[in-house]
This record gives structure tokens, C-alpha cells and sequence, in this order.
């Protein structure tokens, strides 16, 4: 599972270093609110699993501060929404320490937390903030799908020297999914392919990569060859494998939960339009969370972040399927 | 004694130095001396061993010369030269010799505060008994890190010493106008972290005062809070007159310079006759020069380097 495969991630990276540990809220007995932290306390002690008080915009400069010191911080926030009381922490700190000193001083700081929509948590507790931590260059922006990726990325990002923006989906949490034995990390800037396809590129992340490829499995019936793209990384961006799948299919949609203003979809389709545009036979098209915030309502809730017939008529709208049918 | 005076005036020559060079127009963007506050950084640094670290403010030439940069490499970054501590990618704002435990000068009010708990955190995980001294302003203690932050370090026991520098402004806002209650200090007292209250314009009492804390610290009674009085010479920035600092408070803080307070403490102890302490002044002053000179004709980072630096960005 997702959340056993981000403590194993954990579990290995403190062991091998003696400088990592953890910090956030109901992190250390508690064993974090979705359970990703549970037995950190028992195997590393009370010196490296720790509890702090609600204190976040506190808590993420102490995790950026211990980075400036050397050391390698993980700082839990509970959801993605808290990280803003942390805003000038994370975008006047952490992402312009090295930069401000001429390259001479990292910030080896992990910040993990989840976002997204599910279960009616409501308007403050169900964004999809990647955006804006997207557009601070500085920083990592890593959004992992599968369990497997989530634990390559969580022990890479633990050995890089830059800050990165860890973001989990609070939907994700109880994914099954096959993580090998040993040891293993997955580099940022990577794209995977999470299906082949020769008709159309579809490019999600995170809780979106599920119902793309639900949409895909559905494509496929009506005889349409879909290909699911996951960047991983949002920043290193994979521009390579997008521009290689652009070439392949000639056809591109863009899902993502984020409301649809000024989002990352939006830049990787410039990218894709400024350079492959004579690859594409069609327009790109972006599904994306509409422009509110998230309502309480679970059937609104649902209506406001696509959905997999969104991806679906969105894919045949590119491929004019429906007229040919 | 001989290294507070030699500090404290280093500041002094740094700083006067720096002003002249900005209204010649060769220092750009916000240039923020500590002329007047010299005796704070000077104390605090000479209580501390290379090992500890420190954390600053938007002030913040003097902690960074008290914590042992070269003045060629500040003078440097001030012009924005390769050879400067940040390469010319820092500045005033955030200067810094990282090698030194220094985590840098900080444009942002307050946010300094959590890094150097964060600091002495990191030095608590890993067992070293480093302390870290973070200094803070007046001002900074009205936002909500301060508070927050002082209480993670209670909590946590940390080695961790913050220093408020009260100059009693913030810009042209006075004390009294930003809190009801101007005796910062009892702030700390209200979380359980031993606080004092001193006077930061004398050196020596700065030092005794950090000494003792930093004592404290490594036999695990810490976090210390020290509020140390003081006050500006000049306005808020370069180019701030200060209009709105009264006369005679102004002379009342003149007569109590730091500086002369530390120069008259090492003539009156008989460590250093008064032609000696001239002699003294005199080469640091020549070091000064000698440091605009070398950055004159240092290079600064092209373009080109600067593209392959953020490449990764
Ligand atoms: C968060 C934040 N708000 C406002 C400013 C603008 N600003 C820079 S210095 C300053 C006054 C600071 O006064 P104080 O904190 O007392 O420090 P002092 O300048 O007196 O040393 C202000 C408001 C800032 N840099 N950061």
C-alpha cells in the first residue's frame, strides 16, 4: 500500500542516516493521521520522531533551518491547506537559500503533505495546491501515484540537497500495488508510462492517474489506444517523454484535479504547443477541477475535479472520435 | 577586551565605509546599518565557539563581521563581485559567510527566528552540544513565529539563544505604538524561557550575559531569550533621514555608544594606551580600504554562468 510503502521509505532512509528524522503533528505515537509515520517512534526514538504543537508556519522554518544546519528534516503537515501558514518559509526561505548564497548553501528539507479532494473534507481541507510551489523555481515538486513510486521518490528525494515539496493524495493512501524487494530509488524528472497507447497521449498525476487509466480501460472497449503519462515530478519536468509521446500519438489530453486557472496543465501545454506543435493533429485538451473552492456537498464535490467520463469525451473530443462513430 | 573593541570598530569602519560607497552609487538596493548597535553582535559572537552557529536580520553586517567574515569578502558582496560571500547573488540583505555557521542575513522580518531553532534542532539530533544564537528585532517579536518558535525550543530544551536587538523602532513605528507592553523580554518569561533584560549598548554586560547563557545551554537548561537595549544613529536604511528620532533621546544613545564604551574599557584597564588603540583603528581602517580596493577589480558572474547555475530551476 501507498502509505506502507512511504514508511518503508522512511524506515530505510533513517536507518541509513543517522541525520534524518521527522517532525509534524501526531506524527511521533499517533503515527501520523493517515498512518504513514506508525512504529518510527518504536525503531528511531523520541530524538528523531517528533510531535510539535500546531505551529506550522514554526515547524516548516525549523525543518529548513535544520536543513541550512546540515542535517536531512522531514516535516509532516497534516494537509497541503496548512502548508500556507508556512508560505514564507517554504518560498522566501527554503527555495532562495542557495541561490542568496551564491550556491554555497542547500537546503536538504523534505516537507511532506497530501492534498486533493475526497470524502467531503470541504473547502479547506481538499485542494490541489501543486501550482504553487510549481511556480517557485527553487523547489521539488514531486506527486507520486502508485505505491511504488511514492517510496523510490520519497528515499530519493531523502538523498537530495534541495528542497523538495513531497505531495501525497489523501485518496492514495490505501493503494495496493506491487513494491519489489531491496533497495530501489526513482530519479526526478522521470516520466513513466503507466500504459502504452498509440492513439492518444493522456498526462496525469497523482489521484489523477487512476481515473485517466480508468478512462483508458474504457477508451480501449470503444477501440481507442490511449497512453497514460505520469510525470511524477512536476518540477524536474520529463519535457522528453512528453515530447516523444506527443510524437507518437499526435493527440494530447491533460487531467489534472487543480482548478483550471493558472494551473500546471496549462504550462505543460504551452510547452507541448511551443515545441511540438506540428506533432499534434488536434488541440490540446485540459480536463481540470473547475475554478471554486472545494465544496462540502460530496455530488458537488464530485462535480468540481474531473471525472473519468470528463477524460473520456475529452479524449474523443481530440481524436474526433465522435464524429466517426 | 581588545576583540570587542577590534570587532565593534571593524563593524563601525564596515558600515561608515559601506554608507560612503552606496552614496557614490556602487552599493545597490537596501543597505541597513547597525551604526549604534554595534555592542550586541560584538558581545554575543565573542561568547560563542566555531562550532555553535548564528542566525541574523535584515541588520545584519555586524553579526556576520563579529562571527568572523573577512571584510574583503563583504566588501565585495556588497558590490556584487564573484569574490563576495553570495558571488554577488546575496547582497546586504542576505550576507553571509556560510562557512562559519552563519545562516545568513534575512530579508524577511521574523522568519530568521525559526531557522536557528531549526539549527540547534538539527544539533540536538545529532548530539552535539552547539548552540545556536538567532537575533531578532523589536519589531519581529510581533509576528507570529516569534512566539511560536521560542516555544518549540522550550519544549524541545534546545540550545538555542534568541537575542532581541531592540532599537525601539521599526522603520519610523515606535515601540510603544507596536506593543502595549515594551518590555519585550517578559514575552519569553510567559513560556517558561529564561529571559533578561540588559543593556546592549555595553559590550562587556553583552558578553557576560551570552556567556552565561550559552553555559546554560550545553548543560541542557536552555532556551535563553536576552532582550538587549539599544538604539540606531541613523534611520532605518541609508536613505532614511530619521526625522522622527528625537533630539535628546538620539544624544542620550551617543553618549552611550558602544563603540567608545568599548574603546574607553580597554584604555581605562590599562590593556592598550590610547596611541596603541589609534594605531588599531587605524589598520582596520586600512583594511577596509584595502578590501574596496581588491573588489574594484574583482569580476562579477556572466550571464552565462548565471543561466547554468539555475539551469535546474
Ligand atoms: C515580513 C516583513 N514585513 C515587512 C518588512 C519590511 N521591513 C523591513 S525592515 C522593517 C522594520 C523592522 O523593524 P525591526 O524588526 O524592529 O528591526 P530594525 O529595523 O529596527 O532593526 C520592515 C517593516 C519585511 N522586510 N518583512
Amino acid at each position: 500500500m501507498y502509505r506502507e510503502a512511504l514508511r518503508e521509505a522512511l524506515f530505510e532512509e533513517m536507518e541509513l542516516n543517522d541525520e534524518v528524522f521527522i517532525i509534524g503533528e501526531g506524527i511521533a505515537e499517533r503515527g501520523g493521521s493517515y498512518k504513514v509515520t506508525e512504529g518510527l517512534l518504536a525503531k528511531f526514538g523520541a530524538l528523531r520522531v517528533r510531535d510539535t504543537p500546531i505551529s506550522e508556519a514554526s515547524m516548516i522554518g525549523v525543518g529548513v533551518g535544520a536543513a541550512i544546519a546540515h542535517a536531512r528534516p522531514v516535516v509532516e503537515i497534516l494537509y497541503i491547506d496548512f502548508a500556507m501558514l508556512g508560505m514564507d518559509q517554504i518560498v522566501n526561505q527554503a527555495a532562495k537559500f542557495r541561490l542568496m548564497t551564491g550556491g554555497e548553501g542547500r537546503v536538504p528539507f523534505v516537507l511532506r503533505t497530501q492534498g486533493g479532494t475526497g470524502g467531503g473534507v470541504a473547502a479547506q481541507h481538499s485542494q490541489s495546491l501543486e501550482a504553487l510551489f510549481y511556480h517557485i523555481p527553487g523547489l521539488r515538486v514531486v506527486m507520486p501515484s502508485t505505491p511504488y513510486d511514492a517510496k523510490g521518490l520519497l528515499k530519493y528525494a531523502l538523498r537530495q540537497p534541495d528542497p523538495v515539496m513531497f505531495l501525497e493524495h489523501k485518496h492514495l493512501y490505501m493503494t495496493k500495488g506491487m513494491v519489489p524487494e531491496g533497495e530501489f530509488v526513482i530519479e526526478f524528472g522521470k516520466a513513466d508510462i503507466k500504459r502504452e497507447g498509440s492513439d492518444v497521449t493522456l498526462i496525469a498525476w497523482s489521484n489523477m492517474v487512476p481515473r485517466t487509466l480508468e478512462a483508458a480501460e474504457a477508451l480501449a472497449e470503444e477501440g481507442i489506444s490511449a497512453e497514460v503519462l505520469d510525470p511524477r515530478t512536476l518540477v524536474p519536468l520529463d519535457k522528453d517523454a512528453i515530447l516523444a509521446s506527443v510524437a507518437k500519438t499526435n493527440r494530447v489530453v491533460i487531467v489534472q484535479e487543480a482548478v483550471r486557472r493558472g494551473g500546471v496543465a496549462s504550462d505543460i501545454a504551452s510547452i507541448i504547443q511551443q515545441e511540438a506543435f506540428y506533432d499534434l493533429d488536434a488541440p490540446v485538451e485540459i480536463v481540470a477541477g473547475m475554478n471554486t473552492p472545494i465544496p462540502f456537498n460530496l455530488e458537488l464535490e464530485k462535480a468540481s475535479v474531473p471525472q473519468t467520463a470528463d477524460i473520456v469525451a475529452a479524449a474523443k473530443s481530440v481524436l474526433h472520435a465522435d464524429k466517426a462513430a | 577586551m581588545e576583540k570587542l573593541f577590534t570587532t565593534a570598530f571593524r563593524i563601525r569602519t564596515f558600515e561608515s565605509g559601506g554608507i560612503k560607497l552606496y552614496r557614490q552609487g556602487l552599493v545597490r538596493g537596501y543597505f541597513h546599518p547597525s551604526l549604534g548597535q554595534e555592542g550586541i553582535a560584538t558581545g554575543a559572537c565573542a561568547a560563542i565557539e566555531d562550532r555553535d552557529y548564528i542566525g541574523s536580520t535584515h541588520r545584519g553586517h555586524g553579526h556576520c563581521i563579529a562571527r568572523g567574515a573577512e571584510i574583503d569578502g563583504m566588501v565585495a558582496e556588497l558590490l556584487q563581485k564573484r569574490t563576495g560571500y553570495c558571488k554577488g547573488y546575496g547582497g546586504s540583505m542576505h550576507i553571509a559567510d556560510i562557512t562559519k555557521n552563519n545562516l545568513g542575513a534575512n530579508g524577511i522580518v521574523g522568519a530568521g527566528t525559526p531557522l536557528g531553532v531549526g539549527a540547534a534542532l538539527a544539533n540536538q539530533v545529532r548530539g552535539s552540544d552547539a548552540v545556536t544564537i538567532t537575533f531578532t528585532t523589536d519589531g519581529a517579536t510581533n509576528n507570529g513565529t516569534f512566539l511560536e518558535s521560542l516555544n518549540l525550543a522550550a519544549i524541545w530544551n534546545l540550545n538555542f539563544i534568541l537575542i532581541i536587538e531592540n532599537n525601539q523602532y521599526a522603520v519610523s513605528t515606535t515601540l510603544e505604538e507596536a506593543t502595549r507592553d515594551t518590555d519585550l523580554y517578559k514575552r519569553g518569561e510567559a513560556i517558561g524561557v529564561e529571559s533578561h533584560q540588559i543593556d546592549g549598548n555595553d559590550p562587556l554586560l553583552v558578553y557576560e550575559t551570552v556567556l552565561d547563557a550559552v553555559k546554560k545551554c550545553r548543560s541542557g537548561l536552555g532556551p535563553v531569550l536576552i532582550e538587549a537595549k539599544t538604539y540606531r544613529h541613523s534611520g532605518h536604511h541609508v536613505n532614511d533621514p530619521g526625522k522622527y528620532m528625537p533630539e535628546e533621546r538620539l544624544k542620550y544613545y551617543m553618549d552611550r555608544d558602544p563603540v567608545d564604551r568599548a574603546r574607553d574599557n580597554l584604555i581605562k584597564l590599562g590593556k592598550m594606551s590610547a596611541e596603541e588603540v589609534a594605531k588599531l583603528e587605524e589598520e582596520i581602517q586600512q583594511e577596509f580600504d584595502a578590501a574596496v580596493d581588491k573588489a574594484k577589480n574583482a569580476g562579477e558572474i556572466s550571464v552565462e554562468e548565471f543561466q547554468e547555475f539555475v539551469s535546474a530551476y
